[in-house]
């Protein structure tokens, strides 16, 4: 919230008179209520990351039940304090199964819809692409501003239904039915494990997995906003000679993630409104025909298909896979053109790539469903496409990796979270490989492998990229730059102890560890009898949870830069990475408006060390780099 | 809050209140390159989205309709004259935003302001007719599905045989109005039963069993739902927990149901009733009496058409409801510009209007494309 947004830049400069329109603006207009989309984007980061850490402290409770199954809480009288507000969930600070369902759910929920979305798709798109392509806002900002308050609406919803009787959701983030639709049903009794008692009912609506369903109404409906801003303004708001194949690669990236967004979602909408109305209105939607739950017939009309759930889900939730991952290979881009000083190696065909990619996200989602029994047939055809998208992921990949080579590299601290980015997004992507197989995926469903091939994917893959994109554009959007030492320190931490918690569990996977027990695997032999690597399944869970919470103590030195820097960082220029990129044109912080003259667009994005030119950078609105233009001549201005 | 009270008067001046020092183009004329202007290419890619989420809801209906076992999918339920009427004026008013569009573009404001006005009270009668008569009916029909094992027994209601040698699929519900119910009310707290009748004007028909089970006309099924619902305390020795070994549970048991006839029950055999018909049928003399035994589902398989009574209304609420919803958000749009901000509009930037006009008309005809699936999906098929 602390971007010191002077608009002296614009009054002076401009020279405009508005007479009594002319007024700085207020504490809340200015922040709160702002549709400026510099302020909206620092909303969006501020709230994402702290959303982020929440998710994180969520698994950091699940780790220590892991690692240490129906043990108290003993950590700094943290079991305590958790016994005291959740008493239901937490008795005497040992977690209950509920609890730890509870846990896991809004784990997935707030890390994906509430942490890496917001930070990675809305804040930096918010404040990076219009200033990129040279735009003064994005086209609509009440719109913008909409969207941030749907998404806050949506976020406080998520946190209320910790606290209502019967706790937070718990079946899962994937919400599959029936289970989502009996828990919690409306009316259901609490029963306060200690005393046996009945100690409350759950309400019709303020019952966790209720009010997980209309916080992803809010959800949805906040990156519909988004993405419809996000298009229009790509497509409308580039700057006179910003064409298509000069857009720089994030742009692009942000683009396909909009159109994923935009198209994706929907349809979980409407299967959350059919979930909804199961839980409300009684319908049976998800509901099969004659449904014993506890013994007892299930009250309602039966005739649904719990099947649908799925294909409605995961028709969203795959492309929100890419939706994830794109933006931060699009930061990784950016960054990586910039400290290799040279061009991104084949930009075209990343592009290209990235196009093909968010089509044919489309048509993978029922590999998550192998186990269904949906039929030889539909899974093949799953599997086909499913191979055939690794093609564009890996062109990607494949293009960074080249990037590097004979490039000056400098190692500056968002460079080392992309270099890091590729290996580990790498590791990720080439464990996904075996899993697009049936026969595979049939053994690894479920399992800590499955849970180390995506987290290999959104952790170190998008959230480095989104450390790397917060201290890249840091000096842009506060005018200092962030401390060198400790964001070293930070990311040295951070990659060692990021692997000691991902590795480990491919092993477990492949031991056959379910990824949703409770007891870390204790009462099944597999897990504790069998040795690998020098460790049973168990004793890894304690590698892995010491790395999870020394990752977390691994945090405290970005946390700690992040608000430091902004008054007491070293004073940045305008443009101290030597970036080629329009917003680097900007005054830092960019004033309402953004730029002091619309830029125009000369040249391609990635113009480092031009043979001949007079610097090894040659930014976009430059017109003159002292050598014949060549590969793009500049087209006519686009006249408004 | 310094500054707050400043925007607060400001607000009523959006146009020129909020980029002081930026102004973002394309909002009324087209970008030469693309041809579009901004709120065009907006709605378009927000219409894209709205078929995404219509896409899903109709792919659940498809989905239930295939899932559905023979014989539980309604047909001719609905009111098709109404149905026709409503699509009527939906295309009516379509027709009118374009000319109230076209007015505009010929600076012809009276007649904008006389065409909105059509399509405005268009969107109301819809809605109204969909709120007030339509919706209304439904939760005071009452329909109950009989075990396919003891159907037999309501063979003259179902007209199975005569179905099956047709080749037809079998009918396993029986529809109608709601006259009687048999209640037993041994478990029930009496105090809060009496309340319940006096309250809501029910009549005691007949009293057996030392009065334990009575007889009571009904006025709608949601008089059952609240007979059933009237609490009693039952004990259960065999509760392994002391402290729910005795709970309020529902303590009134429902014997049986006496109802109206559907014609369709009535005359089940009748030709008349193999297809659907465009006037709907009346409600016959003929009443029938239904033991709870014999319904389906533990006897759980009865309700008013709510949506929970079955898939067939589950979807029909759900996407006749998010459909009524988007026609109020049009008619709000609608009623917005008609406001005298709308007007101060015109007169500054005719064509700016214009563009906003254009904008929710393409959402108007959207959503009464929507409507073009939902009537023969519903009504027809």
């Amino acid at each position: 919230m602390a971007t010191p947004t002077t608009s002296t830049h614009a009054h002076g400069e401009h020279g405009h008179d508005h007479g009594d329109h002319h007024h700085e603006l207020g504490f809340w207009q200015k922040y709160v209520f702002s549709t400026d989309h510099k302020v909206i984007g620092i909303q969006y980061g501020v709230t994402g990351l702290i959303f982020l850490f929440f998710g994180f402290c969520l698994m950091m409770l699940m780790r220590f039940q892991l690692a240490y199954p129906g043990e108290e809480l003993h950590f700094l009288g943290l079991g305590r304090l958790l016994a005291y507000f959740f008493p239901t969930e937490m008795p005497k600070g040992i977690m209950t199964p509920d609890f730890y369902n509870s846990l896991g759910a809004m784990h997935g929920t707030i890390m994906v819809f509430l942490g890496i979305v917001p930070v990675a798709f809305a804040a930096f798109g918010n404040y990076v692409v219009p200033l990129q392509i040279g735009a003064p806002d994005m086209t609509f900002p009440k719109i913008n501003m909409a969207s941030y308050q749907a998404f806050f609406v949506g976020g406080v919803t998520m946190l209320i239904s910790f606290f209502v009787p019967g706790g937070a959701a718990k079946s899962g983030w994937t919400s599959y039915s029936p289970l989502a639709n009996v828990a919690d049903h409306p009316g259901a009794d609490v029963i306060d494990p200690a005393t046996n008692l009945v100690v409350s009912h759950v309400h019709m609506i303020f019952n966790g997995q209720t009010l997980w369903i209309l916080g992803m109404v809010f959800l949805i409906t906040s990156s519909l906003l988004g993405s419809v801003n996000f298009i229009t303004t790509i497509i409308q708001l580039r700057a006179p000679g910003m064409t298509w194949m000069r857009l720089p690669f994030f742009v692009w990236a942000q683009l396909v993630t909009s159109v994923l967004l935009l198209l994706a979602f929907p349809p979980l909408e409407a299967a959350s409104v059919m979930q909804l109305m199961d839980r409300v209105a009684g319908t049976s939607f998800f509901l099969p025909t004659g449904l014993y739950v506890g013994g007892h017939l299930w009250g309602n009309s039966g005739g649904g298909s719990p099947l649908l759930w799925q294909h409605l889900f995961w028709f969203l939730a795959h492309p929100e896979v890419y939706v994830l991952i794109l933006p931060g290979i699009g930061i990784i881009a950016e960054v990586v053109a910039n400290n290799t000083r040279k061009p991104l190696w084949g930009y075209k065909a990343m592009v290209m790539a990235i196009l093909v990619l968010g089509f044919l996200s489309f048509i993978v989602w029922a590999h998550h469903m192998y186990l269904t029994g949906m039929g030889a047939k539909v899974s093949a055809f799953f599997q086909t496409t499913t191979i055939i998208i690794s093609i564009p992921s890996v062109i990607l990949l494949t293009a960074l990796m080249i990037s590097l080579w004979g490039g000056s590299i400098r190692f500056t601290v968002p460079m080392l979270f992309a270099t890091a980015f590729m290996p580990e997004f790498g590791i990720g992507g080439l464990t996904g490989i075996p899993l697009a197989f049936n026969a595979v995926d049939l053994y690894l469903h479920d399992t800590y492998y499955i849970i180390a091939h995506f987290h290999y994917i959104v952790a170190p893959g998008t959230i480095f990229a989104i450390f790397a994109g917060v201290y890249y554009w840091y000096p842009k959007a506060t005018g200092r730059m962030m401390n060198d030492t400790l964001g070293r320190i930070h990311f040295f931490f951070s990659i060692i102890f990021i692997n000691g918690i991902f590795m480990p569990m491919f092993i477990q996977g492949m031991m056959g560890m379910h990824r949703r027990w409770y007891d870390g695997g204790l009462s099944y032999p597999v897990t504790s009898g069998r040795v690998v690597l020098g460790y049973s399944g168990t004793e890894w869970n304690h590698v892995i949870s010491w790395s999870a919470w020394l990752l977390g103590v691994a945090q405290l030195p970005f946390i700690f830069n992040f608000f430091w820097s902004i008054r007491h960082g070293k004073k940045a220029s305008i443009n101290p990475w030597d970036s080629t990129t329009l917003e680097w044109t900007a005054p830092s912080p960019p004033p309402h408006g953004n730029f002091d003259h619309p830029p125009t667009v000369y040249r391609g994005p990635y113009e480092y060390s031009v043979p001949g030119a007079s610097s090894d950078f040659t930014p976009q609105a430059q017109s003159d780099a002292g050598i014949p233009e060549k590969e793009h001549p500049p087209l006519e201005p686009a006249t408004a | 809050m310094p500054g707050f009270r400043k925007r607060s008067i400001r607000r009523w001046n959006p146009p020129q209140h909020s980029f002081s020092n930026m102004e973002i183009p394309y909002t009324i004329s087209a970008r030469p390159d693309t041809g579009l202007w901004n709120a065009k290419l907006g709605i378009w890619l927000f219409l894209a989205s709205e078929v995404m989420l219509f896409g899903g809801l109709f792919s659940g209906y498809v989905f239930l309709r295939l899932g559905s076992a023979p014989g539980y999918w309604p047909h001719g339920l609905l009111n098709v004259p109404v149905g026709s009427m409503n699509t009527a004026i939906l295309i009516l008013s379509s027709v009118t935003v374009v000319m109230a569009w076209a007015s505009l573009k010929m600076r012809q404001f009276t007649r904008y302001q006389i065409y909105m006005a059509i399509t405005i009270i268009c969107g109301i009668i819809f809605l109204a007719v969909k709120l007030a008569y339509e919706w209304p009916q439904k939760f005071v029909h009452f329909g109950a599905y009989i075990k396919p094992a003891v159907a037999e027994k309501y063979e003259d209601y179902l007209g199975n045989k005569h179905l099956i040698e047709k080749g037809l699929e079998p009918r396993y519900e029986i529809t109608g109005h709601l006259h009687e119910i048999e209640i037993n009310r041994a478990d029930a707290d009496p105090a809060e039963l009496d309340t319940l009748i006096k309250a809501r004007g029910l009549e005691v028909v007949k009293t057996e069993d030392e009065g334990k089970v009575l007889t009571l006309k009904v006025h709608s099924p949601s008089d059952a739902v609240a007979l059933r619902d009237v609490l009693g305390v039952i004990s259960n020795p065999d509760e392994p927990n002391p402290a729910k070994r005795t709970r309020k549970a529902h303590g009134v048991k429902i014997e049986a149901f006496e109802l109206a006839l559907d014609e369709i029950n009535a005359n089940p055999t009748s030709p008349e009733n193999e297809r659907p018909r465009f006037i709907p049928r009346s409600l016959s003399e003929k009443t029938a009496t239904i033991h709870m035994e014999d319904i389906d589902g533990d006897g759980q398989a009865w309700s008013s058409f709510e949506p929970r009574h079955s898939s067939y209304f589950a979807v029909y609420f759900t996407i006749t409801g998010l459909h009524g919803l988007h026609v109020l958000a049009g008619v709000l749009v609608f009623c917005y510009y008609m406001l005298p901000v709308s007007t101060r509009l015109y007169r500054q930037n005719p064509e700016h209007l214009a563009n906003r006009v254009e904008v929710a008309g393409l959402f108007w005809h959207f959503v009464d494309l929507v409507w073009i699936f939902v009537f023969p999906i519903f009504y027809l098929l």
